[in-house]
């Protein structure tokens, strides 16, 4: 199962190779933590609990999330532009659902 | 929640009377500069996921919003005009005017006040005025809504029997309960607010503004709020639309 | 100050009140040492090398702004492989790991992170040299969020 999901993907258009890039990442997600304490109904917990990108094919950054991180996710981390390629960003949700979004970034 | 009301007592007893009014200033002056600078940065603002999800709901259909006006950017501008009475009399916040489209020229069912499609519509719509100054007409049939908006404001209400001016003019750039209190603008809104998690609209943070002084909630999209909603705006008018903004 | 402190106290949602009452401290406690004690697998940690942003004052424990740099040249032969995020008071004690590679450039990660009460954050970070850097950092959080979750 994959699924589309809302996303706000920041990152350079272009960079030079072996320029260090920032990109931020914030992801529509309530992050449910569940329920489970009496007197409460309970409520299964419904996390992304991991988070992965991928630059022209490898595996450039990972992230595996608790009920910790706030809702809709914040990520920030740097990657080394080494050739015009896509980015893919990939969370799995608990249950197994696999949301994907993809952006290009051109190397000059 | 049985906390909140409680909270707000104490609080407010240990405000007293203070400084008189003054001028009434940006609602972002009132923020922490980190909330500030992430108000500022779609990069770092959640509120930007609505923002995206109107947008995208903006093109969407065969009778989409689209067809009738083209791209969004033509609304800038449009949210600085609102609220506003319309041709038939009634007073019309952005909301309330997009769910008329949605009724009347798409002939659709409403979206619901506060809905997920409403609030990123909304949203989007009036991110096209972020940063152009509230305009809103007080004059003609505009009169006896404001008046009615100032009327509310100032008058004392709920188990605290507190005026909004108390805390909003009376009060404004003091702490209470961790917050620093603003002008009580709705340039704001629609709103990201931490303590929801979510994207809101203004009628939500009237409600818990409602809640605070123990005072009756009025429901989303009432004549009481819209009233106040425009009274606000014409307190705001010159400021600048912060919208989506960023609250703690 | 003392009206301020009640002021928090109270403001505290039955909620919470209710899941303290559950989350035993000692386990808490222990849950946050032993995740601790895990990530080390017998190694000493090293005190620094690491810088925490973060405020020192929470406005919102639904979401506080955390970034962590790690001094590392970043090459293939000695880089950071992972960062860990650890809450003290947090019901769930281990809030995000991170896993780099020379890829990165730089060992900087920034996320927003829920915090149950006020408490201590660590921050431990693997390198391929087979070291493990330490640092903390304590947060007071204004008005408790939930303290049934995360
Ligand atoms: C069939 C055409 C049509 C469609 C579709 C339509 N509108 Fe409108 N809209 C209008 C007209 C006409 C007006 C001018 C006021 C009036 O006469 O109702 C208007 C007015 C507005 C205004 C106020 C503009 C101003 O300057 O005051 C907003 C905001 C707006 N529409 C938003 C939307 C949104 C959002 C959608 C999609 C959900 C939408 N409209 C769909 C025809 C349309
Ligand atoms: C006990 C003091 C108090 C009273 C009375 C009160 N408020 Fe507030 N209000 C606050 C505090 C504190 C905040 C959060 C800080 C801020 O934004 O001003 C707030 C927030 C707001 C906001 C959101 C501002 C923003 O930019 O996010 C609006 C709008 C508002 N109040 C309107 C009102 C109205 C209208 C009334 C009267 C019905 C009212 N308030 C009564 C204390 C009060």
């Amino acid at each position: 199962m994959s699924g589309s999901i809302t996303a706000r993907i920041t990152l350079p258009e272009q960079a030079h190779r072996g320029e260090v890039v920032p990109i931020r990442v914030l992801v529509r997600h309530p992050m449910d933590r569940g329920i489970d304490a009496p007197g409460l109904r309970p409520v299964p917990r419904r996390i992304l609990h991991s988070f992965r990108v991928t630059y022209a094919g490898e595996e450039v950054f990972r992230m595996d999330l608790s009920p910790g991180i706030a809702a809709n996710p914040y990520v920030e981390f740097t990657t080394v532009a080494v050739e015009t390629g896509d980015l893919v960003f990939e969370w799995i949700e608990d249950g197994g659902a696999v949301y994907r979004r993809e952006a290009r970034l051109v190397v000059a | 929640m049985i906390g909140r009301p409680a909270a707000a007592l104490l609080a407010c007893a240990a405000l007293g009377t203070l400084a008189a009014a003054s001028e009434i200033r940006p609602s972002r002056d009132f923020l922490s500069p980190e909330l500030r600078a992430q108000q500022d940065d779609p990069s770092r603002h959640p509120g930007w996921l609505w923002v995206e999800e109107g947008e995208a709901l903006w093109r969407r259909g065969e009778a989409s919003c689209q067809s009738c006006h083209g791209d969004i950017a033509g609304m800038a501008g449009v949210a600085a005009r609102y609220p506003a009475v319309a041709a038939d009399g009634v007073l019309l916040n952005l909301e309330g005017r997009i769910e008329r489209c949605r009724t009347q020229h798409q002939a659709q069912r409403a979206f619901g006040y506060e809905s997920e499609p409403l609030l990123s519509l909304t949203a989007a719509v009036a991110l096209r005025s972020r940063g152009m100054p509230v305009s809103v007409a007080v004059d003609g049939p505009a009169a006896p809504f404001v008046e009615a908006g100032r009327r509310f404001y100032e008058t004392r209400q709920g188990q605290l029997n507190l005026a909004c001016t108390q805390c909003h003019d009376e009060n404004a750039g003091r702490r209470l309960r961790g917050d620093v209190i603003s002008n009580g603008l709705g340039t704001g809104y629609p709103a990201y607010r931490l303590e929801w998690n979510a994207l809101g609209s203004l009628h939500r943070r009237l409600r818990a503004c409602s809640l605070g002084v123990r005072a009756t909630q009025f429901d989303f999209g009432s004549p009481e709020y819209l009233a106040l909603e425009l009274y606000l705006a014409s307190r705001a008018n010159g400021l600048p639309i912060e919208a989506p903004g960023l609250r703690r | 100050m003392n009206a301020v402190r009640r002021r928090a106290l109270l403001a505290v949602p039955v909620a919470a009140a209710v899941a303290r009452d559950v989350a035993a401290q000692p386990a808490v406690e222990e849950d946050f040492a032993a995740a601790e004690r895990a990530i080390l697998a017998g190694r000493t940690p090293v005190a620094g090398g690491i810088a925490i942003d973060m405020p020192q004052l929470s406005e919102n424990g639904n979401s506080v702004d955390l970034a962590i740099k790690v001094e590392s040249a970043m090459t293939a032969t000695d880089h950071v492989t992972a960062i860990h995020i650890l809450a003290e008071k947090n019901p769930v004690p281990r809030v995000a790991r991170f896993a780099l590679s020379p890829r990165a450039g730089r060992a900087e990660v920034a996320t927003r992170i829920r915090l149950a009460t006020t408490q201590t954050i660590l921050v431990l970070a693997e390198t391929s040299t087979g070291q493990v850097h330490r640092a903390s950092r304590d947060v007071i959080v204004i008005l408790g969020a939930c303290v049934d979750g995360g």
